[in-house]
């Protein structure tokens, strides 16, 4: 029934159809991208409000505002929700679900109804999680490490069961990933055709696949441990709880690469959108994301150097801890060259690539610091972990996800956010970033071990400009959410390509029909093709073959 | 909802999103390969605290392995073999179109899932009969050492095993009502195709789980 003249413009995806049905069953890839969005969302600014109970209490030295066993509670609930309900979904099953499709010049991905009902599974295991946190005290902190975490009482079960489905979650969004991107592509998408968005989605949907089933069944087995003793983690019973951790970082220092991954995927179609020239070393770029993937599995121990795992390991964990370095280096130094030369548009999406590229500079830098087996002894526990990871988790893994948002807002409502008011925020949630986490690994390298209420008066200085950093980047945080819903709702129209983008997703309208493009969208070239030089040559070759 | 592009040749069972039968199919069984990967992984990591236990209490891990029934043990490994014989046949009879035979091979799998499952019942009532629980439970004086370990470790593998073949046996009833619909036939046995690979999925991780408890000196 397809009549050749369009009459009436098609409706976009959030016209074509109303009601809470309409959303809450809907297995369009797009409107699953957005109760994503709003989902991690609330759960961000929950998980934000913890932590900023957690500073307000370290503002002095003293524990004045909570008790120890409150204090447990909240960055335990902070880490665990920034962890399994925001981090680790965000730009995956936000940014990923939306654009992904898109950039293929797909119409949906491989399995939707698999895609809707991982993002029920998800609602479902976040209510488990939330669960824990209203029926008593859950405070294992993220980690759950035994045997604390089988001896204490509280629902620390009901927090092990949640992690489990949520785990369920992430296994099927990655699987939905991986086939979508191998089976769905359209004529001429070869590999290295592919946004470097999709190459870094790939090797984080591999990660999920690999990784996650291991916390799974590890989670799982603390849950026996805790119901019915079955001893696996017990040392009573013979049982190792340092065996815990091994499989715990199994999973989760690969579920840091989960995080990471992405938000490399999205620098490099920010930097080369908003450079307005070719990425640098695409293939470099793309191979180093999968070793990434691949080396990112191996270094799991370097959690355990203090845990009396064999030194042989540990040296082994160390150096392969070190040699992630190098793919991540060369994404870093391809980025940069991809901005020199080239016409950078100060643009808010831009404005977080570079907030992301000094911060992940930071966060990278001192992770190779803790790589090192005689400096982690003195680090282990302390606050210069605690810096060192939110350096990489938000100011890489949130940073880039909060300016993907920038980016692909306008495609995603079709309208356009206060640009201006834009640039000023991210340049406070720079500062004001760096103000709360700089101090920290100061502190820590003086030795203040992370975790506790109290602490000696000398550490509070540096805990008082913390503070007053975070407090900062909350509200610098509220007022970006603020001009993004006002933009959503309110925002002037933006085109269907306002940073003048070469991704198929680019090429449809502002917001995207239901079935995302008008006819089946054919590619030449990679979609960094800014000089025109590589589609012009693929023409030629082709004449002449 | 009228789609608004192009129809080819294509039977109206491809989903609008794909170009083709063909694409559909290749997808379906890429999904399947990589669930069954990660299924694999799951159980690794009983497999390897399984391995890491095993070295450090090699005596408990080997008077354990002799309280266990090694008869019962090789008989179910004989059914369940039988019984991935069976889903191919059925699987086979299905793309003959032969589909009276395909149910029957189905019905058939399905009863050796029961025989397995029985079995396995007779062998765990016995344990409980002599006080072998798991972990802390344990009050069985059968086997010295760190016997609530080892079976802690057999009750949560095999039982994980038992909840896949029961699965399994209602993914297989659910292909017998969609094989009686129509919905799954010679040209779409993409379904039947994939709940094979999922039964032959859990007759490997028995291949495995079998020597590894019972055999393995």
């Amino acid at each position: 029934m397809s009549t050749e003249t369009s009459s009436a413009p098609e409706p976009s995806y959030l016209a074509a159809s109303s009601g809470f049905k309409s959303w809450f069953l809907t297995v369009d890839h797009k409107r699953i991208a957005v109760m994503y969005l709003v989902a991690t969302t609330v759960f961000m600014i929950a998980g934000g409000l913890l932590a900023g109970m957690v500073r307000v209490e370290l503002f002095t030295a003293a524990g004045d505002l909570m008790d120890a066993d409150q204090y447990n509670r909240a960055f335990t609930l902070h880490g665990s929700i920034m962890v399994f309900l925001v981090i680790i979904p965000a730009a995956p099953a936000v940014l990923g679900n939306f654009v992904l499709p898109l950039m293929l010049g797909a119409r949906d991905v491989a399995f939707p109804r698999l895609n809707l009902a991982s993002f029920h599974i998800y609602m479902a295991g976040a209510t488990l999680l939330l669960l824990a946190m209203i029926l008593g005290s859950f405070d294992t902190g993220w980690t759950f490490y035994t045997p604390y975490s089988s001896t204490t009482v509280g629902p620390v079960a009901w927090a092990l069961t949640g992690v489990f489905v949520l785990g369920f979650s992430s296994i099927l969004t990655g699987l939905n990933f991986i086939v979508t991107i191998h089976k769905m592509r359209p004529p001429g998408m070869t590999w290295f055709r592919l946004p470097l968005l999709l190459w870094s989605l790939y090797a984080t949907s591999a990660v999920q696949i690999l990784a996650t089933p291991v916390l799974a069944i590890t989670v799982l087995l603390l849950v026996f441990e805790r119901m019915i003793g079955i001893g696996i983690f017990d040392p009573a019973l013979g049982g190792d709880p340092i065996l815990f951790q091994h499989f715990f970082w199994f999973y989760s220092h690969p579920a840091v690469y989960i995080m990471i991954l992405p938000a490399f995927g999205i620098i490099s179609e920010l930097v080369a959108v908003h450079s307005q020239r070719s990425i640098f070393g695409y293939k470099g770029i793309a191979f180093s994301s999968l070793s990434i993937a691949i080396v990112g599995s191996l270094v799991w121990g370097h959690h355990m150097f203090t845990s009396g795992q064999s030194i042989y390991a540990s040296v082994l964990f160390s150096f392969l801890t070190f040699f992630v370095a190098v793919p991540t280096a060369i994404k870093v130094f391809s980025w940069v060259a991809t901005m020199y030369k080239g016409e950078i548009q100060f643009t808010p999406p831009m404005m977080y690539v570079f907030s992301f590229l000094a911060l992940f500079m930071i966060g990278g830098l001192t992770g190779v610091v803790l790589g090192a087996l005689a400096i982690d002894v003195h680090l282990h526990d302390t606050y210069f972990v605690v810096a060192h990871f939110h350096y990489v988790m938000m100011g890489g893994a949130i940073i880039s996800y909060i300016g993907g948002l920038h980016h692909w807002w306008p495609k995603i409502f079709g309208r356009m956010y206060p640009q201006r008011l834009a640039n000023v925020t991210s340049f406070l949630v720079f500062v004001s970033f760096n103000l709360t986490f700089l101090p920290m690994f100061v502190a820590g390298s003086r030795g203040m071990p992370r975790r506790y209420y109290e602490y000696i008066i000398s550490y509070q200085s540096l805990n008082q400009i913390a503070t007053v950093g975070a407090i900062t980047l909350g509200i610098s945080l509220f007022v970006t959410l603020g001009y993004l819903i006002y933009g959503a709702f309110r925002g002037e129209p933006a085109g269907d390509n306002p940073w003048n983008g070469l991704s198929l997703e680019w090429t449809t309208v502002s917001p995207p029909i239901e079935h995302n493009f008008h006819d089946q969208p054919t590619v030449s070239a990679t979609p960094y093709d800014y000089d025109g030089w590589e589609a012009e040559e693929n023409a030629r070759a082709e004449e002449s073959g | 909802m009228s789609s608004s592009h192009k129809t080819e040749e294509r039977p109206a069972w491809v989903a609008s999103f794909f170009a083709s039968a063909d694409q559909q199919r290749s997808a379906a069984s890429l999904g399947m390969w990589l669930f069954i990967g990660q299924e694999i992984l799951f159980f690794s990591g009983l497999f390897m605290a399984f391995i890491a236990y095993r070295w450090l209490y090699p005596e408990t891990w080997l008077s354990g392995a002799d309280v266990l029934n090694k008869w019962l043990g090789a008989t179910n490994t004989v059914v369940l073999l039988t019984s991935s014989l069976t889903m191919v046949l059925a699987i086979r009879d299905l793309q003959l179109e032969r589909v009276k035979w395909a149910i029957r091979w189905i019905w058939a799998t399905v009863a050796l899932a029961g025989v397995f499952l029985v079995v396995k019942a007779f062998e765990y009532t016995h344990k409980f009969e002599i006080g072998i629980f798991p972990g802390t439970h344990y009050e069985g004086g059968a086997v010295e050492g760190m016997a609530g370990l080892f079976f802690g470790i057999y009750y949560v593998a095999t039982g994980l095993h038992a909840l896949h073949v029961i699965i399994g046996m209602g993914l297989l009833a659910w292909l017998v009502h969609k094989i009686k619909l129509g919905e799954v036939s010679a040209d779409k046995d993409i379904l039947a195709e994939n709940i094979g690979l999922y039964w032959h999925l859990v007759d490997l991780v028995w291949i495995f789980l079998f020597p590894m408890l019972y055999l393995v000196r």
